[in-house]
């Protein structure tokens, strides 16, 4: 297969071109993303050049989360199938009741009559915008019977994954972190897809395990790779999707290492790492040789001032001085 | 545009229909058989069914929590309703909906957003889909009074008129939202007037006079058909019982309850169509009777419809995909 080095964002663009290409019903409805001459191409460009091919495809609309949620919902439940950007994930407050009672529970409310095949895309993660445009929250969502939660961390796992989820019958919350769009990485030239719900192994180990969601999954790969030079054997899986949670490859994983490292940019408290931890600690109790290890944010909002933002987050430091202590125990 | 004595008598019909179905299951939530609370549209028939009958079959409907004819007119078997009310298995959402989420595919009933708020995306999104893919039909969105002043109904107004959507607005004004006044809580008088605030076509209508109802929102659907957009519509109307089955109601005067009962809007029907010599005793006995039955083999269906098994909770949480 051959492949090429592309960026984040483009491999998102591409995701989008190809799905609205293959399917007339497949739209995007959001805020300053017309991707024609004179457009703004969504607040991180991942909308650019679309409306070249796909020009009555972008929907602008004014500054309405809840009504793009919603009109997404109502499009979908009558056959359309809409992607919906909200520019940064910290305003999803805003949409939060269409998302969770309106495009999760509609499928459960009517017995399956109706079905809300949307995507929700929205920025994550803090590059120095305050504390109103630097959220990544992922365990409200988990917390939804209803919906899935998507994180990509690589270009190609970004690619495959959105072209999943917009095919996908449910609505799928799917978070970029601004930290990636410009990363670049090898994506086939070809067409693929990633099912959701299945975690990847990102590199092999045999001393710990380090479960490592979105932006966190790269530096958890990168501590990996120090850590084998001072000798020890890291594997980090990169769960991919939150909801569905493959919960094997994470258990498979634990009962070979013995020890555990969950990573997420959240705020530790009630963070997604509770939950893995709590599942691991239900199923492998007997295979675990130290406590589980946890990794998220300061429980603060996340602040403009970089020193102070560096401070909040958890960084590669972080993870592996987590890795450290449960090696140690 | 005249309406046939045919068109007449089935309005007058389905009203009769509306109220008795309402009352059964009044009734039947008074015997504990129905959980949670029912929410009648007793007294506000003209409007509900006078909206509903505009509409052809392939058309999308949003109904509210009351005036469950709507979807009976729209398609609804009323013993599955019933049923649904009752969380029985064979009602159209298996139990799960109960009578505030209500939801007929089969029959384009999008169903009720109980969450009330949820009316105008929705509607938005759905009149999105039938403009893109140039379908010919509308979306009716109806909604109460108190729903009309919540921060959606702007966005929801707004955007609908900006992209010429076909969908028409039809505002159940029955003056209350479970106590609170519309009077008191609306710094203008009629919700209709705020229609020139989305440069659209508002109108305010009796409500509980089915004739004026139907003409006006048959009129806006040929508008939205024709790509001249969305139109407010408000039905000035009146809930004559409470807020729902558990509402005493003791916040409204009896004297404004009794001035509105003097304007039921099947007692004033009756009696035009009598004075037109379309209705008589015998065939207003003979309407009532058959609604009366229909009305009693839906109770008795759902009655008699087995409880969902309770493991089945936990279906339809999400639809396994298969590659469209
Ligand atoms: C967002 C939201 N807030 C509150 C309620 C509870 N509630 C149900 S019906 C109702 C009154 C609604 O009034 P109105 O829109 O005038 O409709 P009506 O009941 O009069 O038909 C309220 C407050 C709700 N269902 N949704
Ligand atoms: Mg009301």
């Amino acid at each position: 297969m051959t492949t090429r080095e592309i960026t984040f964002r483009d491999a998102l663009n591409e995701a989008l071109r190809e799905e609205m290409a293959r399917e007339e019903g497949v739209f995007i409805i959001g805020e300053d993303i017309y991707g024609g001459p004179g457009g703004y191409q969504g607040a991180f460009k991942v909308t650019k050049g679309l409306a070249e091919d796909f020009e009555d495809r972008l929907l602008d609309t004014p500054m309405i989360e809840q009504t793009i949620v919603g009109a997404a919902v109502g499009a979908a439940m009558t056959g359309s199938r809409p992607v919906a950007e909200i520019m940064f994930e910290d305003f999803i407050t805003l949409a939060m009741d269409l998302l969770v009672n309106t495009a999760a529970k509609t499928h459960y409310m009517t017995a399956g009559q109706y079905s809300v095949p949307i995507v929700v895309r929205a920025a994550c993660g803090a590059v120095g915008v305050g504390p109103q445009h630097s959220q990544t929250w992922t365990s409200w969502f988990m917390h939804i019977p209803g919906l899935y939660v998507v994180l990509p961390s690589t270009p190609y796992d970004a690619k495959g994954l959105l072209k999943t989820a917009i095919r996908d019958d449910n609505p799928v919350l799917f978070l970029e972190h601004k930290k990636l769009y410009n990363v670049k990485g090898s994506v086939p030239e070809d067409e693929y897809e990633i099912p959701l719900g299945q975690a990847r192994v990102l590199c092999p180990g045999d001393d710990v395990t380090v479960v490592a969601i979105g932006y966190m999954a790269g530096l958890a790969t990168q501590v990996a790779g120090t850590l084998r030079d001072q000798g020890l054997s890291v594997e980090v899986i990169d769960p991919r999707s939150l909801a569905p949670l493959d919960l094997e490859t994470i258990f498979q994983s634990v009962r070979k290492t013995h020890k555990v490292v969950v990573v997420a940019e959240d705020c530790k408290t009630a963070g997604p790492t509770a939950e893995i931890a709590a599942l691991v600690s239900e199923a492998c109790f007997e295979f675990l040789d130290a406590p589980i290890g946890r990794v998220g944010a300061r429980d603060a909002p996340i602040a403009h001032n970089v020193g102070m933002s560096e401070y909040i987050l958890p960084d590669a430091a972080d993870i592996h001085e987590a890795v450290q202590s449960v090696i140690a125990w | 545009m005249t309406i046939s004595e045919e068109l007449m008598l089935q309005m007058y019909r389905y009203m009769v229909l509306g109220r008795l179905f309402e009352q059964c299951a009044e009734q039947l939530t008074h015997r504990g058989l129905i959980p949670g609370a029912f929410h009648t549209g007793i007294g506000e028939e003209a409007t509900h069914v006078g909206a509903t009958l505009a509409l052809t079959h392939k058309d999308y409907i949003i109904p509210t929590h009351r005036g469950h004819v709507a979807d009976i007119i729209k398609g609804a078997e009323p013993g599955r309703l019933m049923a649904e009310i009752l969380g029985r298995a064979t009602g159209y959402c298996g139990g799960r909906g109960g009578s505030v989420h209500v939801a007929d595919a089969a029959s384009n009933n999008l169903g009720v957003q109980a969450v009330l708020s949820a009316v105008y995306p929705v509607a938005v999104g759905a009149a999105l889909t039938q403009k893109r893919a140039n379908t010919g039909r509308i979306v009716l969105a109806m909604f109460g009074d108190g729903a009309s002043l919540m921060g959606t109904f702007h966005e929801g107004m707004n955007l609908s008129a900006i992209w010429h959507l076909p969908v028409v607005w039809v505002c159940v004004n029955n003056q209350y939202a479970m106590s609170t006044n519309f009077a008191e809580a609306s710094a203008i008088a009629n919700v209709a007037d705020r229609a020139s605030a989305y440069n659209m076509p508002g109108h305010v209508v009796d409500g509980n006079d089915i004739m004026v109802v139907y003409e006006t929102v048959r009129e806006a659907r040929e508008r939205a058909l024709a790509g001249e957009g969305p139109t407010l519509i408000e039905c000035k109307t009146y809930r004559q019982g409470g807020h729902s089955t558990f509402d005493t109601n003791p916040y409204r005067p009896q004297e404004e309850i009794d001035a509105w009962s003097k304007r039921d809007p099947i007692t004033q029907f009756e009696q035009r169509l009598r004075e037109r010599g379309i209705l008589d005793e015998e065939l207003i006995t003979q309407i009532a009777d058959g609604a009366q039955e229909q009305v009693d083999e839906a109770q008795e269906f759902a009655l008699n419809s087995p409880e969902p098994p309770p493991e089945a909770g936990v279906e339809f949480v999400f639809r396994s995909s298969e590659v469209v």
